[in-house]
This record gives structure tokens, sequence and C-alpha cells, in this order.
């Protein structure tokens, strides 16, 4: 279809107030011509508008600020005890470092049935935290605190049982408020619960024993 | 003046136009209650756009001075408090309207050919609507604001592909941001209100050519004098300025009574949670939308299926989107051969009844928390599934029992009562 027949139906029906043949008798008509000149035209106006979006559409895109505001932080985790738990800011967004006593790391082992995916076989965390505490060291646990159902803050709770106010069973780990998803002490997803994966582990790394510069992992990588 | 409009009408048709869609609209003359929320309506909107203005004056789309900014309005700007609650009670008022409006269209089939147009630009002013609160409500940059959006936005997350990608783009940073806040402030007092004008001018254009439904569903256009006006019509202008300004009056009482006196309306119209600034670090308890989003939040979070191929999550952005969807597609579900529900059979009467008990339950629902029990014996999330099912069969099965429905013979003129 020519742009000239758009919409269908209307044609090239055009109604000129004088005939072309009237008015230009003397011109030679070729209206093939005309219409191809006229589709032509019509799709090179339309590319420059296409074209005259990308600009508009990029502006929206996260500025250069935006995104140099990802630079890494470093966290001193030396007055962190056994139990306690941090939360640092990175890219926006709230990121927990957790000391895990060793009751707790003992209790992750435990967790299997009731996890969709204890062995954290998404890739949501980096290689060198693919492990079953899902940490560089297992004491300590470094994950992105935004539920992976739809953004929210999960929050804390630490109790053990009914005490926790969650299941009567429960061993500690995170709760979110607002659809009900739980994550254990490793930050991994329930079964049947509305998040789909565990939490996120953000690339980190020990620059020394104290410290965790989140943001970048043991290679210097990002 | 008979001069000066002859000056007008030879550049302008200025009393052709005002004839055609007033003084010579032949409207129904069986309107009853459930014809003044059109009108409302667009009072409403006059409202929201006139008090929308003057808080602009006042109010800074930044996220550093957003919230203090939103209470200097309420304390230090003469009269501040006021129009901003005229703005806030608005929002809701408009979704009371709105709601009202669209179920009188349910009542007496006013969806039907040949409105089927009336209907699909409704639908997207409802839907330009709801963009249009959303947006609105991250401006006061409160932690329900700021969370609601961070929620609402991560949907996008949900589409395979290009979903991350999408949010980020809309968000404008990686989390939500001044970015963020700035242009829905910018989408919230400029595009959308823009687009909303000229939707309800679309509309108003395609009722007046195929002229007005009324609550017997039948044509009045049937039947008509020598002049070639409808036996059954009256003009809109006098007749129905005048029943709209009545009701015009008993809604503003109500309204004026709440931004008076009850403007936060026990919560239901300003969250205590939003009451607190954004706070990146802390989500609000309980996360919950306004109540004129609850029934498809409801839909949403009550898809828990993680069997379903792609995730849950994934099919509850999409059963949300259905839910409106289908409202989208009445005209052609409906396959009776009346309009109005009082020629009806009893299969649309109980579908509808159901329907908007569901409906109601969802919006419920969609204030809770899923997993506790505030019904009676099942969690919350199990009661939202049952009636997310319900108010699909409606759309689904009602090319079913509209056509075998029992309807009673349509009459030939308007009942008059």
């Amino acid at each position: 279809m020519l742009w000239a027949e758009f919409p269908p139906g209307l044609g090239a029906t055009i109604d000129f107030p004088y005939s072309c043949e009237e008015r230009m008798s003397d011109v030679s008509q070729d209206n093939s011509r005309r219409r191809f000149l006229t589709a032509v035209t019509s799709g090179v106006g339309l590319a420059g508008c296409a074209a005259a979006v990308v600009p508009f559409v990029s502006s929206m895109t996260p500025s250069a600020r935006a995104r140099a505001a990802g630079a890494p932080v470093e966290v001193d985790i030396s007055k962190l005890e056994p139990g306690q738990m941090m939360t640092v800011e990175w890219r926006g967004k709230p990121v927990w470092i957790i000391n895990r006593t060793d009751e707790m790391l003992a209790d992750l082992e435990s967790m299997g049935e009731k996890l969709a995916d204890p062995d954290s076989a998404e890739p949501q965390q980096p290689e060198y935290a693919q492990n079953k505490y899902r940490s560089i060291k297992p004491q300590y646990l470094v994950v992105v605190g935004i539920c992976t159902h739809l953004g929210c803050a999960p929050t804390k709770k630490f109790e053990m049982g009914a005490a926790s106010g969650v299941t009567d069973d429960w061993k500690g780990g995170f709760f979110c408020p607002c659809h009900g998803s739980m994550f254990d002490l490793a930050g991994r997803v329930f079964r049947n619960v509305p998040a789909p994966t565990n939490l996120v582990v953000p690339p980190y790394s020990y620059p020394d024993e104290s410290t965790v510069l989140v943001g970048v992992g043991p290679e210097g990588v990002a | 003046m008979a001069k000066f409009m002859e000056w007008v009408d030879a550049r302008f048709p200025a009393t052709k136009v005002w004839q055609e869609h007033m003084a010579e609209y032949y409207a129904p003359k069986n309107f009853n209650f459930w014809y003044y929320f059109g009108s409302l309506a667009i009072l409403v909107l006059v409202i929201q756009i006139v008090t929308g203005i003057f808080l602009t004056m006042h109010y800074k789309p930044d996220s550093q001075l957003a919230f203090a900014s939103v209470e200097y309005i309420m304390r230090d700007v003469p009269w501040g408090w006021f129009i901003r609650y005229m703005h806030s009670t608005g929002a809701s008022m408009f979704f009371v309207v709105v709601y009202m409006h669209m179920f009188r269209g349910l009542l007496y089939g006013s969806f039907k050919g040949p409105r089927e147009l009336v209907w699909l630009i409704g639908m997207v002013i409802f839907v330009a609507l709801m963009a249009e609160a959303f947006m609105g409500y991250l401006l006061p940059w409160g932690n329900m604001s700021y969370w609601g959006a961070q929620v609402i936005i991560s949907l996008f997350g949900a589409i395979p592909v290009i979903g991350d990608g999408l949010a980020e783009w809309i968000r404008g940073d990686f989390v939500v941001s001044d970015a963020t806040l700035n242009r829905f402030f910018a989408f919230h007092v400029i595009l959308l209100p823009l687009l909303l004008v000229l939707l309800v001018y679309l509309h108003i254009v395609a009722l007046h050519k195929v002229g007005s439904n009324n609550p017997d569903g039948v044509d009045i256009k049937k039947h008509k004098d020598d002049q070639g006006r409808p036996l059954d019509g009256i003009p809109f202008h006098p007749y129905y300025t005048v029943k709209d300004l009545f009701g015009v009056m008993v809604f503003l009482v109500l309204y004026f009574g709440i931004v008076f006196f009850v403007p936060e309306f026990g919560g239901w119209f300003l969250e205590k949670d939003n009451f607190a600034p954004a706070d990146i670090l802390q989500t609000p308890p309980d996360i919950v939308p306004l109540w004129y989003f609850t029934p498809f939040y409801s839909i949403l979070r009550a898809v828990t299926w993680e069997w379903l191929p792609g995730g849950a999550k994934l099919w509850g952005v999409m059963a949300m989107g259905a839910s409106i969807a289908m409202l989208f597609l009445l005209p052609w579900l409906d396959r009776a051969r009346v309009r109005s529900i009082r020629y009806r059979g009893w299969m649309y009467k109980t579908a509808l009844t159901i329907f908007v008990i569901a409906f109601v339950i969802l919006g419920y629902l969609g204030t809770k928390n899923p997993t506790r029990i505030d019904l009676f014996a099942f969690p919350n999330v199990y009661w939202a599934q049952i009636c997310m099912i319900l108010y699909f069969l409606f759309f689904l099965l009602m090319p079913w029992y509209t056509s075998r429905d029992a309807t009673k013979p349509e009459p030939d003129r308007v009942t008059d009562k």
C-alpha cells in the first residue's frame, strides 16, 4: 500500500477544487510517478520523525550523574557483633551486611526442602559467592535488601520460632511485609511465596580483614 | 447582543455548536440517578485542574524539597491546606464518580452498539486517569508514595527480555529517585491532563454522534415528531443542565464535607504512612495503594502459582493487565438483544451482582496483608483468588450467558416513571 493511499479507503481521492487536467492540460499526466514521489516523501518524513524520537527517549534513561553515583562503597565491619546486621547504601539500594553466629550458620544447612533454590542455581550472586552460605567468608552475608518480587524492603526477623511472628518453626531470616515473601539468613527464598528468586548478592570484596568493599569483586571488576 | 452573535457566527460557529450540543441536543427524558455521574466527572476534572494549577505555584518537584514543600503548602501558604485537601479529596472522588459512571454503563448496556466507541474512549480515559493518579501520588514524596512507585514500576521488570531496561527507563535511575519524581511531575501536570481533556472532548463528540442511552436502553430516535425531534427526547439545556446542577449541589455538599471534616477519610484518601518522608532504606509495614487501585492490586498478588511457565510474578502482572483489558472488550462479549438490565434475564442480573461483590471484596483485600485472615476460614490470598476467578468469569462466560438469557421484550418507547 502506498502512503498516498493512507488511510485505506480514502485512497488517492483527495479532491482538488479543479482537476489537474483543466489547469495543467498542457502537461502530460503521470499518476504513478506522482504516487511514487508522494510515497517516498512520506517515507522520508516518517523516518525523520522516528529519528527525532531518539533524543527524547534517550533523555529519559539514567543520566551520567545517576550512573556515576554507582561508585563502590567501603564499609568498616570491625564493630559488627555476631548476630547483628547493618545497612549501607550502594547505588541507591540498601545493602545488608550480617554477621552470622555459628548457630545461624548451622541452621542454614537444615533449610533445604523449605527453599525454592537452596543451592543458588539461579545467577543471583557472583560466582565467588555461589556456595552454601552465599558469601565469601561464611560468617558475613552481604545482600541487596530489596525483595525480588516487587522491590520492597524485607524486614529482619532474627528471633526464633513463634516469637518472630512469622512461622512457628522460624529459624531467622527476612520477611517481606508487602506480599509475605520469606528469605533465610543466606537470602535464599522460601517455596510458595511471591518472590521468584533468592536475594541478590552484589559484587563485593575484602580489601582487608575488617573492611567490605561493596561494588567491586575480589578480582577488581565491578 | 443579537448583532454581536451575528458577527461572531459569521466567523465562528458559536450558535451552531451551542444548539447542536446543548439547546437542541435531545437526550432521553427518563434519565435517573445514575446519569448524574458523567457531568460530575467533568466537574471533578475542572476542580483537579484548577486546584492543581495553584498547587504547582508552591510545590517543588525535587526529592530534597518535595516533602517539605507539601508541608509548607499545608502550614504556611494562605488557604494552602484547603487547596491541597480539595486536590487530594478530588482524586478519590474522581474515582468514586467514574466507577459509578462505569457501573451505569453495565446496568443499562450503554457500551453496546452503536456506542462502542463512546465506551472505548471512556476506557482510555479510565486508564489515563489511573496513570494520572499514580503519578500524582508520588509527588508528596512520602514513604508510601516512594514505595508504591517502587512496586508498580517494578511490575514492568516482569516483562521478559526488555523488562529491566524498561523499568530503568521509566525511573531514569536504578531506583526511584529525583529523576523519577521530576518526570512524574511533568507527566502529572502537563501530559496526562492535556490527554484527559482531549479524551473527554472525544468522548462527548462520540456520544453526541450516536445519542445518549437511557435506563430503558431503547432507541429514542425511532419515534420522531414532524420536525425530526425524538418524541421521548428533551433538550439537554435547560432540562438536564438544571437537573445536573442539582446533582452538582448534592455532590459539593458531600465533597466539601470531606474536605473540611475528614480530609484523610480514615486513611482511605490520605494514608498515614505518607505523612513520613520517603525513606529509601525502610519500607512501610504494609504497602498498599489507595483504595481505587486495590481491586486490581489484589488480582496482581492473587496469582501465586509458581508452576506457571515464566513464574507467578509475570502472570500476576498479566492478570492485572487482563482485568482492565476485559473491560475494553465488553461491547463484543455481550450478545444480549436488549441493553438495559430492566429487560435482561436472571443470568445477567446474577452475573453482574456476583461481579460487583467480587470487585468490592478484591478492593477490600487489596488493603490487607495476603497471608492474614481478615474474612473467615482462609487467608486473604485464597479469597482473592476466588474473587479473581469470579471477576474473569463474568467476562469470559458473558458471550454464553447473555445469548441464552431469557430477556423480556424491550418496550417501543421509554417508560416514564
